[in-house]
């Protein structure tokens, strides 16, 4: 074939595929927005998307939050400053890990779950009845998850904020030897809002990005069973893509307000 | 073709209707009336594009070209707005049941009347209850998911929720295949009723030419996303087409080839 046109299929292939997902997100959007809004369903969400990705969450978040503590210690003795592992801690889990790991965990586990869910709904011409039973499926289907994502992941990122601290607490104490409450006093001693708010902020708009991949993908979904696996893999890949991108710009937004 | 023809604005006027897949043709210049309070079947080989034109109607596909009119108003590119409310007059049986298997039996005959129509849970649920019976169906199916069911269940409890909100216009795509002998003539029957008793139009498609007879006012064959034949039921064994011909008597030799490699 042409190199000339490959690249010029590839290109407008990639202008299409913007294009949908623009329009794609400003539908997702406006029924998330206007009424009727199906607090049931969202509700339901809510439980599948947040509670239930607690534990995963809740253990990346204790595993993280204990290795940083080791890691720091290491590092900082090499300049005297292993009074720093506290305040390092907290920083790092609310600012960066405790959502980044966290919405990452969630990428796989909801992004997955949406694409194949609303994917096998696609293929088995479940959406399609949807529409001929007067029910929009934006509002029906897309909606409601984006809503419960969006709201979710900032409560589910701040118990995993907590728990992280706590596993770099327990390091703290029982292995490297600080004593308990001057580890604590150095937590919150340096501790600043923005510290959580950032973080909070970014696990918002990471729950936004996981249910919109996820949905996306799902109804974009074509040819049966191998179109729903492919969908679900690149509901997870590209939620992760975004997630790891919009971080970088969010770190980059509070940095320049700073 | 010899009845008399109405002037009236028929319920469906599909011109000329094109439809196709990337390089393939599906719909190929498609023409078909479905006068107001009658039951057009449509006859035809498997892939000759029966399916798409139901969803074309529906606004579910996109034809390039062509024209289709509800009630004398254009849909094809109509705005979301105005075509929820072309399909809210609609019910429709689709050929692989697409039930909502997150939601049990009940739940999704009522969900036309639920969601689509603001009913409240209670009164819908009767409602389902009662379309459930009609299809043969007792309420304890009506609390299992429809993973529970059999194929040929599947489909009653699609052709229930089809006929739950009384539509004005219901599509039914192959309503009796997988269906026993005895059933499927219940659900003929029920089809009838439909059109005599709610007054529906309906658009159904099969290849069960018992069942043709049965429920047709009017028959039309189509053939390489072509309308090649279209009359009133009673014309459908001499209508002078071979391919009609073949196609009721079930022949393999005849105008329409088979894509298979004899042996
Ligand atoms: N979404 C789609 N993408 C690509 N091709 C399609 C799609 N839907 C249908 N087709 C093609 O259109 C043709 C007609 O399909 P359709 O489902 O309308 O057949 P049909 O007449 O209903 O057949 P059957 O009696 O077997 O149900 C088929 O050849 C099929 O390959
Ligand atoms: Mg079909």
């Amino acid at each position: 074939m042409n190199p000339l046109a490959v690249i010029g299929h590839v290109t407008l292939e990639f202008l299409a595929q913007t294009g949908r997902l623009s329009r794609f997100t400003a539908s997702s959007v406006s029924h998330s927005f206007l009424p009727p809004i199906y607090l049931r369903l969202i509700m339901r969400q809510m439980l599948a998307i947040g509670w239930f990705s607690l534990p995963v969450v809740g253990l990346t978040a204790l595993f993280t939050g204990m290795v940083l503590a080791l890691q720091i210690y290491i590092g900082s003795a090499r300049f005297n400053a292993e009074s720093a592992v506290a305040s390092i801690v907290v920083i790092g889990i609310t600012r960066e890990l405790g959502p980044v790991l966290g919405g990452l965990m969630v990428a796989g586990r909801v992004a997955s779950a949406l694409a194949a869910e609303i994917g096998t709904m696609r293929v088995t011409e479940q959406i399609d009845a949807l529409t001929t039973l007067s029910t929009n499926p934006f509002k029906y289907l897309v909606a409601p998850r984006i809503i419960a994502a969006t709201l979710t992941l900032p409560l589910l990122i701040l118990i995993a904020d907590i728990i992280g601290v706590m596993g770099g607490y327990l390091i703290g104490t029982h292995k490297l030897g600080f004593n308990s409450g001057t580890y604590l006093k150095n937590t919150f001693d340096f501790m600043e809002t923005v510290d959580v708010v950032s973080g909070l902020v970014k696990a918002a708009v990471f729950g936004f990005i996981v249910a919109l991949m996820g949905c996306y993908h799902g109804f974009h979904s074509k040819g049966g069973a191998q179109g729903v696996g492919k969908a679900t893999t690149d509901a997870v890949v590209w939620s992760s893509i975004l997630i790891l991108t919009a971080d970088y710009f969010i770190t980059e937004l509070f940095f320049a307000g700073k | 073709m010899s009845e008399t023809v109405s002037t009236a604005v028929p319920k469906i006027a599909m011109r000329d209707v094109q439809k196709r897949f990337g390089s393939k043709v599906v719909l190929d210049g498609l023409t078909l009336d479905v006068p107001r309070g009658q039951s057009v079947v449509v006859i035809g080989g498997s892939g000759t594009g029966k399916s798409v034109m139901l969803k074309c109607v529906l606004g579910l596909l996109k034809p390039e070209k062509g024209s289709i009119k509800v009630d004398g108003d254009e849909v094809i590119g109509m705005s979301p707005k105005d075509r929820e409310k072309v399909l809210r007059k609609f019910g429709m049986l689709f050929q692989g049941s697409a039930l909502f298997d997150s939601l049990k039996v009940w739940e999704n005959v009522a969900f036309g009347l639920i969601q689509g129509r603001g009913m409240d849970r209670g009164a819908a649920k009767k409602v389902a209850l009662d379309k459930l019976a009609q299809v043969g169906l007792n309420a304890d199916v009506g609390n299992l998911s429809p993973a529970e069911l059999s194929g040929g269940m599947q489909k009653r409890v699609a052709l229930a929720r089809a006929i739950a909100a009384e539509p004005e216009i219901i599509f039914f795509d192959e309503p009796t295949t997988g269906l026993d002998p005895i059933m499927a003539d219940v659900i003929n029957d029920l089809i009838k009723a439909c059109v005599q008793r709610l007054g529906a139009t309906t658009l159904s498609i099969t290849h069960d030419m018992a069942s043709a007879r049965k429920i047709a006012d009017r028959v039309a064959m189509i053939y390489k996303g072509k309308i090649v034949w279209e009359g009133a039921v009673a014309e459908v064994d001499h209508s002078g087409n071979d391919y009609v011909d073949q196609f009721i008597n079930g022949r393999a030799d005849g105008p329409i080839r088979m894509e298979v490699r004899r042996a």
